[in-house]
């Protein structure tokens, strides 16, 4: 069993990061996928909606087509929430003798690391596409012109998030389909 | 950090830079100075300007206008606007937007303390302020008669008083005096700005050190200039030289013995952006020289714009609009007397 050849270097850092329960890591996986991108959504939208609302004063034509970078900000969020889901479905219960068996381990680090994927994509993701539409609101403002061809950037920023949840699926399903406890 | 201001600007500044930025799109363009530089009476002005964003603040004014009338009413809308912005303003952009109208302030005092020296009545200086210099108990500046006096009774309640370390005095207040008290509180001032700026770090740091720079570059030759031929010392004179920009300091060493103009070019000419300045003159000219900075002045204001997330966009808008009403004061002007083929003389087009 994998304690038993641990007991050697009971003081090593390697024993107490094995020791955690893969419980623990998929939880705190499950949390950051959610918390961070909403962290990441939220900075968007305050960056965006603040240059948003002032320019509006003297060019109030610019609103409703400016809602559109709000609403890309937002779907970084949306992917954090399906990402977290899809990451619940996969938890399952252990009998106690296998918790620390390397399946579980593996199970467990698999939704902590796509928890991490997910939610720093995502936080980055909202950063910039929250940037780009501040300055889109405040060009738009100046010169009509400028929008779609600020939007453009908008939606490759948007990609990134969108790369995130991508691994992220493919990663659950391959590394998790190989753990089943009735085998 | 540089670089980063874009993640938490706008927490505090973000609306405000919206603001101003939606203001500046509201400066007159070269068709508008165009249409009035071809009016023949002021009405016509004023009838062109109501098409403008000037357009709530002159239609009320009765048929005989004066130029003043115009002035007036410009500066008042450019105060509403600094007004508006300074009361949503969080620290440190209002200590920013407060450090931008103490060069009025400055300005002001002089106004009256020379006119109290010339038996002007403190009402009619009072009028003639810039109001966004104003500050309460301006008025009993009519009543010091030396510098000293001045900084106690007044001077010591305002922003201005850390500026006054260098100019005490018990010397009597005469015209040289007063030309240097307002140097030196300039020079003052600008010093203060600029660490002030540069505590803030960042893209504001930097924008604004470029901006001040030059102005300090400015009136460090309009100053080498004004006391040519005059009784103010060498040394005298390059104490009111500010010391950062691009001239300090072996610039000011140069300009501290100049005797004439030609001097004064030949040390700026080794300063590539001076260069281009000064060879728009011919030789032994200098009243081009002015309009000649205020368009490098435009140029360096506008190009602040094209950076986000930096505070030096309120400073540029506000000397982006005090040019605007140079340019509206000399149209009128000239409009009033009869002189329009002298009206291209003076004008500065922004955009």
């Amino acid at each position: 069993m994998a304690g038993t050849s641990m007991v050697a270097y009971s003081s090593s850092w390697s024993t107490a990061l094995l020791k955690i329960s893969p419980y623990t890591f998929s939880a705190i996986g499950i949390a950051i996928a959610i918390g961070v991108s909403v962290l990441g959504a939220a900075w968007g939208i305050y960056i965006t909606g603040s240059s948003l609302i002032g320019a509006a004063i003297k060019a109030p034509r610019i609103t409703s087509k400016n809602l559109i970078s709000v609403i890309f900000c937002e779907a970084v969020a949306i992917y954090g929430v399906i990402v977290a889901i899809i990451l619940q479905t996969k938890l399952e219960s252990v009998p106690s003798s296998q918790i620390y068996a390397a399946e579980s381990l593996r199970a467990g680090y698999a939704i902590f690391a796509s928890g991490i994927i997910v939610g720093f994509a995502n936080l980055v993701c909202g950063l910039c596409v929250g940037i780009i539409g501040s300055s889109c609101a405040l060009s738009d403002a100046q010169n009509s012109s400028l929008f779609v061809k600020i939007l453009v950037i908008e939606i490759f920023g948007s990609a990134l998030g969108l790369f995130g949840v991508i691994v992220v699926t493919m990663y659950v399903e391959t590394c998790l389909e190989l753990f089943s406890p009735e085998s | 950090m540089y670089g980063f201001e874009a993640m938490t600007f706008n927490i505090h500044g973000g609306y405000l830079e919206a603001i101003v930025r939606g203001h500046r799109a509201g400066l007159l363009t070269a068709a508008d100075y165009n249409n009035l530089c071809q009016c023949e009476t002021l009405d016509d002005i004023k009838m062109h300007l109501s098409a403008t964003e000037y357009g709530p603040y002159l239609q009320n004014e009765p048929s005989p206008l004066h130029t003043t009338t115009i002035v007036e009413k410009c500066t008042l809308k450019l105060v509403d606007e600094y007004k508006h912005m300074l009361c949503q303003a969080t620290e440190p952009l209002s200590t920013f937007l407060e450090y931008i109208t103490y060069g009025h302030m400055i300005d002001n005092v002089v106004l009256i303390v020379t006119g109290t020296l010339h038996e002007r009545d403190v009402q009619e200086l009072l009028e003639k302020c810039h109001p966004l210099g104003m500050f309460d108990s301006i008025a009993t500046l009519a009543v010091a008669q030396n510098m000293r006096e001045l900084y106690r009774l007044v001077l010591v309640d305002t922003p201005l008083a850390p500026y006054f370390s260098e100019c005490i005095t018990s010397e009597y207040l005469d015209d040289m005096n007063i030309e240097i008290m307002r140097n030196t509180l300039y020079k003052a001032y600008l010093e203060d700005f600029y660490k002030f700026c540069q505590k803030l770090g960042g893209a504001t740091a930097e924008i604004m050190s470029d901006l001040l720079a030059f102005e300090a570059d400015r009136r460090a030759v309009n100053i080498t200039i004004n006391s040519i031929g005059t009784e103010l010392t060498r040394d005298d004179r390059r104490k009111l030289y500010s010391n950062f920009g691009l001239l300090y300091p072996y610039g000011h060493e140069e300009l501290a013995v100049c005797e004439d103009i030609d001097q004064v070019r030949g040390a700026m000419e080794k300063y590539p952006p001076y260069q281009s300045i000064f060879s728009k003159l011919s030789y032994g000219e200098s009243q081009m020289l002015d309009k000649a900075f205020y368009e490098e002045e435009v140029k360096r204001l506008c190009l602040a714009f094209e950076q986000q997330f930096h505070y030096g966009v309120f400073f540029a808008y506000m000397r982006l609009r005090e040019q605007e009403i140079r340019n509206l004061m000399w149209i009128s002007e000239c409009v009033a007397q009869n002189q329009k083929s002298r009206v291209h003389d003076s004008v500065v087009f922004i955009f």
